[in-house]
């Protein structure tokens, strides 16, 4: 019977993603507290029960790098190594190749060509097994066990016929320009005195420069190490050379009676899907509570369409009100119901950051304390999978750009640990996360020379600006304030990616900065994308939405108070100066109307207001966003589209992108 | 030049010009409804459409192909065009056949046009006697 492997893909790049997350967790926590034996037990259980699904996915190389790291885990649970920094980076990195190898079978269906030996004998240098078995697991990790029992066996065989078997490692220089070139010289130097029967990684990836500075062979040959060293050391651009002899014996026997397993491995892993078109969809665990509250509202909406069925004949118009009043009721819990399954702790989120915090913090020698909050806070889905990013990009920016030093906090009288705060929750029909630090805060001059520099502005304009200002500088294209490129931050990705990310989840930033003291990015986004509240309007005769998150006030101005100041209309409003954006104007519609009174719709973002002159109020509506779809994607002013109760199509204004 | 695909093509007019859309990429074949514009588009870009709860925009052919403005009459028509992800309605003068035109009738474009057509045309049929010119879907909805 053929098992559809593919019907389970995605249950397993779901769970072993969850699984993953657990075991950086857990590893972090054991980091911390060394003797918890029970963190040590769980994370033991994680990495088996993970193995188990890898194994039975047919995935190999995770199942066999898993396997390992239970070795490792199971030589803390019985005290033979010690638990140290050094091993829990191995750990960590390892982690990070499972998570890259899932994110590609979530791709593709298919596991990573590339193995883990790498990976693997960092391992198993920990766990200290001999050579012999580090030979092994070499070869147990290859693409094929045909190809090792073949390998094992030729040496097997050298050693009878007198000849000696060695592996030796070939470091090149770091500055080496051509490693395939170089690699290739090597190769046909060796193989004048001596037979490659193996390499690692393979020739083709060598010759595709598919490697680093090493790379491995497996040589027959009748000369000495020495020898060997001495042809090899003779080629320019090699750093480092390490020959280790190999002794054939009974682990290649011993693998034989193994083959019965392995023979079955390697059947299930040819039924390997074959490749997937589309990646693996979002899903989403919802309670089953939930499930059956959605249920019951469905069977209510099938009632209350039987009673409008039976109402339809008769003429009585208190009855039919009534109904469609219970109608309304029914779909508004309805569509509660339903965002509420779409609903996610933005735990999935924050869970990888203590991880990060960790790992950067090492990297750039600061001392930081992560503390995060509000990690049950719940949003849509779809804000999940777009917020990662941005939050991630803030975080390393608050670590490298805002913490300083341990020796400069100790000169600033500030606490040797810097404090990286990540908060969540929720505010009315938003969600609000915060990215605080307290480090040193941002240097508005910093900024504005560096502005300046990046021709982001002129060096007249920047004279004047507010410190708001400055602050958007930031987030506009072609800024970043690394000085140099480090790998934590300007990568290239500004805050200006940051923002139009988060904009186009109809969310908003805020900077607060004080110097010395440290910067909060407050981020504001709705707490569903789909259905929102909506104030339409007429500009003409054509109709527009306006979110009504984003909307502050509505009032009637006297077209007279209007001023114009640099080319910009603007009133002066509670004690404000705001700006006045005609909606026809930036709507390219012709506006003949002489008038004295303009209705004006006063709409926030963050702090900051404008007013939007428009024709007429319709009212406030349920909308359903609608994308405008690919092709129109990159309209100005444009957050989507609607369709109204007549089926007529509405655009819904991007109130982000108009001031 | 890349190979065309042999076989069905749905037929429209452009200014009594037959014009030809490999029928993989064609959806559906509407009749012109109401639609709303959308502000700072290109210009051939009429607006989008409410089609069945999607919203679709709607191109005007003849003005993407440099012919003028389309004229809308009971005979008009939008064929919902799909490319990979990418939806659209072509506005066309009218549409009211499918025909099967092999390979090998198929010739590829004149090379001496200068004008926009050329572009986004990627080959030239002959069925029965009658030119049809087959649509580059991809080069229209590239740019």
């Amino acid at each position: 019977m053929d098992l559809d492997i593919n019907e389970y893909l995605d249950i397993f790049v779901e769970e072993a993603n969850e699984h993953l997350q657990d075991m950086n967790y857990l590893l972090l926590e054991l980091e911390n507290d060394h003797s918890n034996k029970e963190l040590l037990n769980e994370l033991f259980r994680i990495a088996h029960t993970l193995k188990g699904m890898a194994g039975t996915m047919g995935f190999e190389k995770i199942s066999n790098l898993t396997h390992i790291m239970e070795d490792v885990l199971d030589g803390f649970r019985d005290d033979k190594i010690g638990i140290n920094t050094h091993i829990v980076d191995v750990l960590f990195k390892a982690f990070d190749e499972l998570e890259y190898s899932i994110n590609s079978i979530a791709e593709t269906g298919e596991e990573k060509t590339q193995n883990y030996e790498n990976m693997i004998n960092m391992l198993r240098e920990i766990l200290n097994e001999d050579e012999e078995d580090l030979l092994k697991s070499l070869y147990d990790s290859g693409d094929n066990s045909e190809i090792n029992e073949y390998v094992l066996n030729i040496i097997e065989k050298a050693s009878d016929e007198g000849l000696n078997s060695y592996k030796v490692r070939i470091k090149l220089e770091e500055d080496c320009m051509l490693k395939a070139a170089r690699a290739f010289i090597i190769f046909n130097t060796v193989e004048k005195f001596a037979e490659i029967i193996s390499s690692n990684p393979s020739v083709e990836d060598i010759e595709d420069e598919k490697f680093n500075l090493e790379f491995e062979i497996t040589i027959i040959t009748k000369y000495k190490e020495k020898d060997i060293e001495k042809e090899i050391v003779n080629i320019s651009e090699v750093n480092e050379i390490s020959i280790i002899p190999i002794k054939p014996n009974k682990k290649a026997k011993e693998k034989k009676s193994n083959s019965d397993v392995d023979k079955y491995k390697t059947k299930v892993s040819k039924k390997k899907p074959t490749k997937r078109v589309s990646k693996v969809g979002k899903t989403v665990r919802v309670d089953i509570d939930r499930l059956d509250n959605l249920m019951n509202l469905v069977s209510e909406l099938i009632i209350i369409k039987t009673r409008m069925e039976d109402l339809s004949g008769s003429s009585n118009k208190e009855d039919m009100n009534e109904a469609i009043e219970y109608l309304e009721r029914i779909t508004t819990n309805l569509h509660d119901a339903v965002m509420k399954v779409r609903m996610v702790p933005i735990e999935r989120v924050f869970n990888r950051f203590p991880r990060m915090v960790r790992d950067l913090s090492k990297e750039l020698g600061k001392e930081i304390n992560l503390v995060m909050s509000g990690e049950d806070t719940e949003v849509d889905r779809t804000v999940i999978d777009e917020i990662g990013d941005p939050l991630v990009h803030l975080v390393r920016n608050s670590i490298d750009h805002g913490i300083e030093k341990p020796d400069e906090r100790i000169k600033m009288n500030k606490d040797k640990v810097g404090v990286v705060k990540l908060i969540a929750y929720p505010d009315g029909n938003n969600v609000v996360i915060e990215v605080e630090d307290d480090g040193k805060g941002i240097n508005y001059e910093k900024v504005k020379e560096k502005a300046i520099k990046k021709g982001v502005i002129s060096e007249n304009s920047a004279e004047n600006l507010s410190k708001d200002e400055i602050i958007q500088l930031m987030f506009s294209a072609g800024f970043s304030t690394t000085e140099e490129v480090s790998d934590i931050s300007g990568r290239g990705v500004g805050l200006d990616v940051v923002k139009s990310k988060i904009e186009s989840i109809s969310g908003s930033i805020e900077v607060n900065t004080e110097e010395n003291k440290g910067t909060r990015f407050t981020i504001r986004i709705p707490l569903t994308l789909a259905i929102i509240q909506a104030l339409l309007i007429k500009v003409s005769d054509e109709i527009f939405a306006i979110p009504l998150s984003s909307i502050s006030e509505i009032n009637n101005i006297n077209v007279k108070d209007i001023r114009k100041v640099q080319g910009q209309e603007v009133i002066l409003y509670r004690g404000k100066t705001l700006p006045i954006i005609r909606l026809n104007e930036i709507m390219d519609i012709k506006d003949e109307s002489e008038r004295k009174e303009a209705k004006i719709v006063f709409v926030k973002k963050g702090d900051r207001q404008a007013g939007l002159m428009v024709d007429n109020l319709i009212g406030q509506q349920e909308i359903v966003i609608k994308p405008l779809g690919k092709y129109l994607s990159g309209i100005k002013y444009l957050a989507g589209a609607t369709i109204l109760g007549n089926g007529k199509i509405s655009l819904i204004l991007d109130v982000n992108s108009l001031f | 030049m890349e190979s065309v695909n042999g076989g069905k093509y749905v037929i429209f007019k452009l200014e009594n010009e037959s014009y030809g859309l490999n029928i993989k990429n064609v959806l559906s074949i509407e009749k012109v409804q109401e639609y709303t514009r959308v502000p700072n588009a290109p210009s051939f870009v009429k607006g989008v459409i409410n089609l069945r709860g999607e919203v679709i925009p709607i191109i005007d052919l003849k003005n993407k192909l440099g012919y003028g403005n389309v004229e809308i009459d009971s005979n008009s028509r939008i064929i919902v065009a799909l490319q990979e992800e990418v939806v659209v309605g072509f506005i066309v003068d009218s549409s009211s056949e499918v025909l099967e035109i092999k390979d090998e009738n198929i010739d590829r474009p004149p090379r001496t046009g200068e004008n926009k057509i050329s572009e986004y045309i990627k080959g030239v049929g002959k069925y029965n006697g009658r030119i049809i010119m087959i649509m580059n879907l991809e080069k229209v909805l590239e740019d």
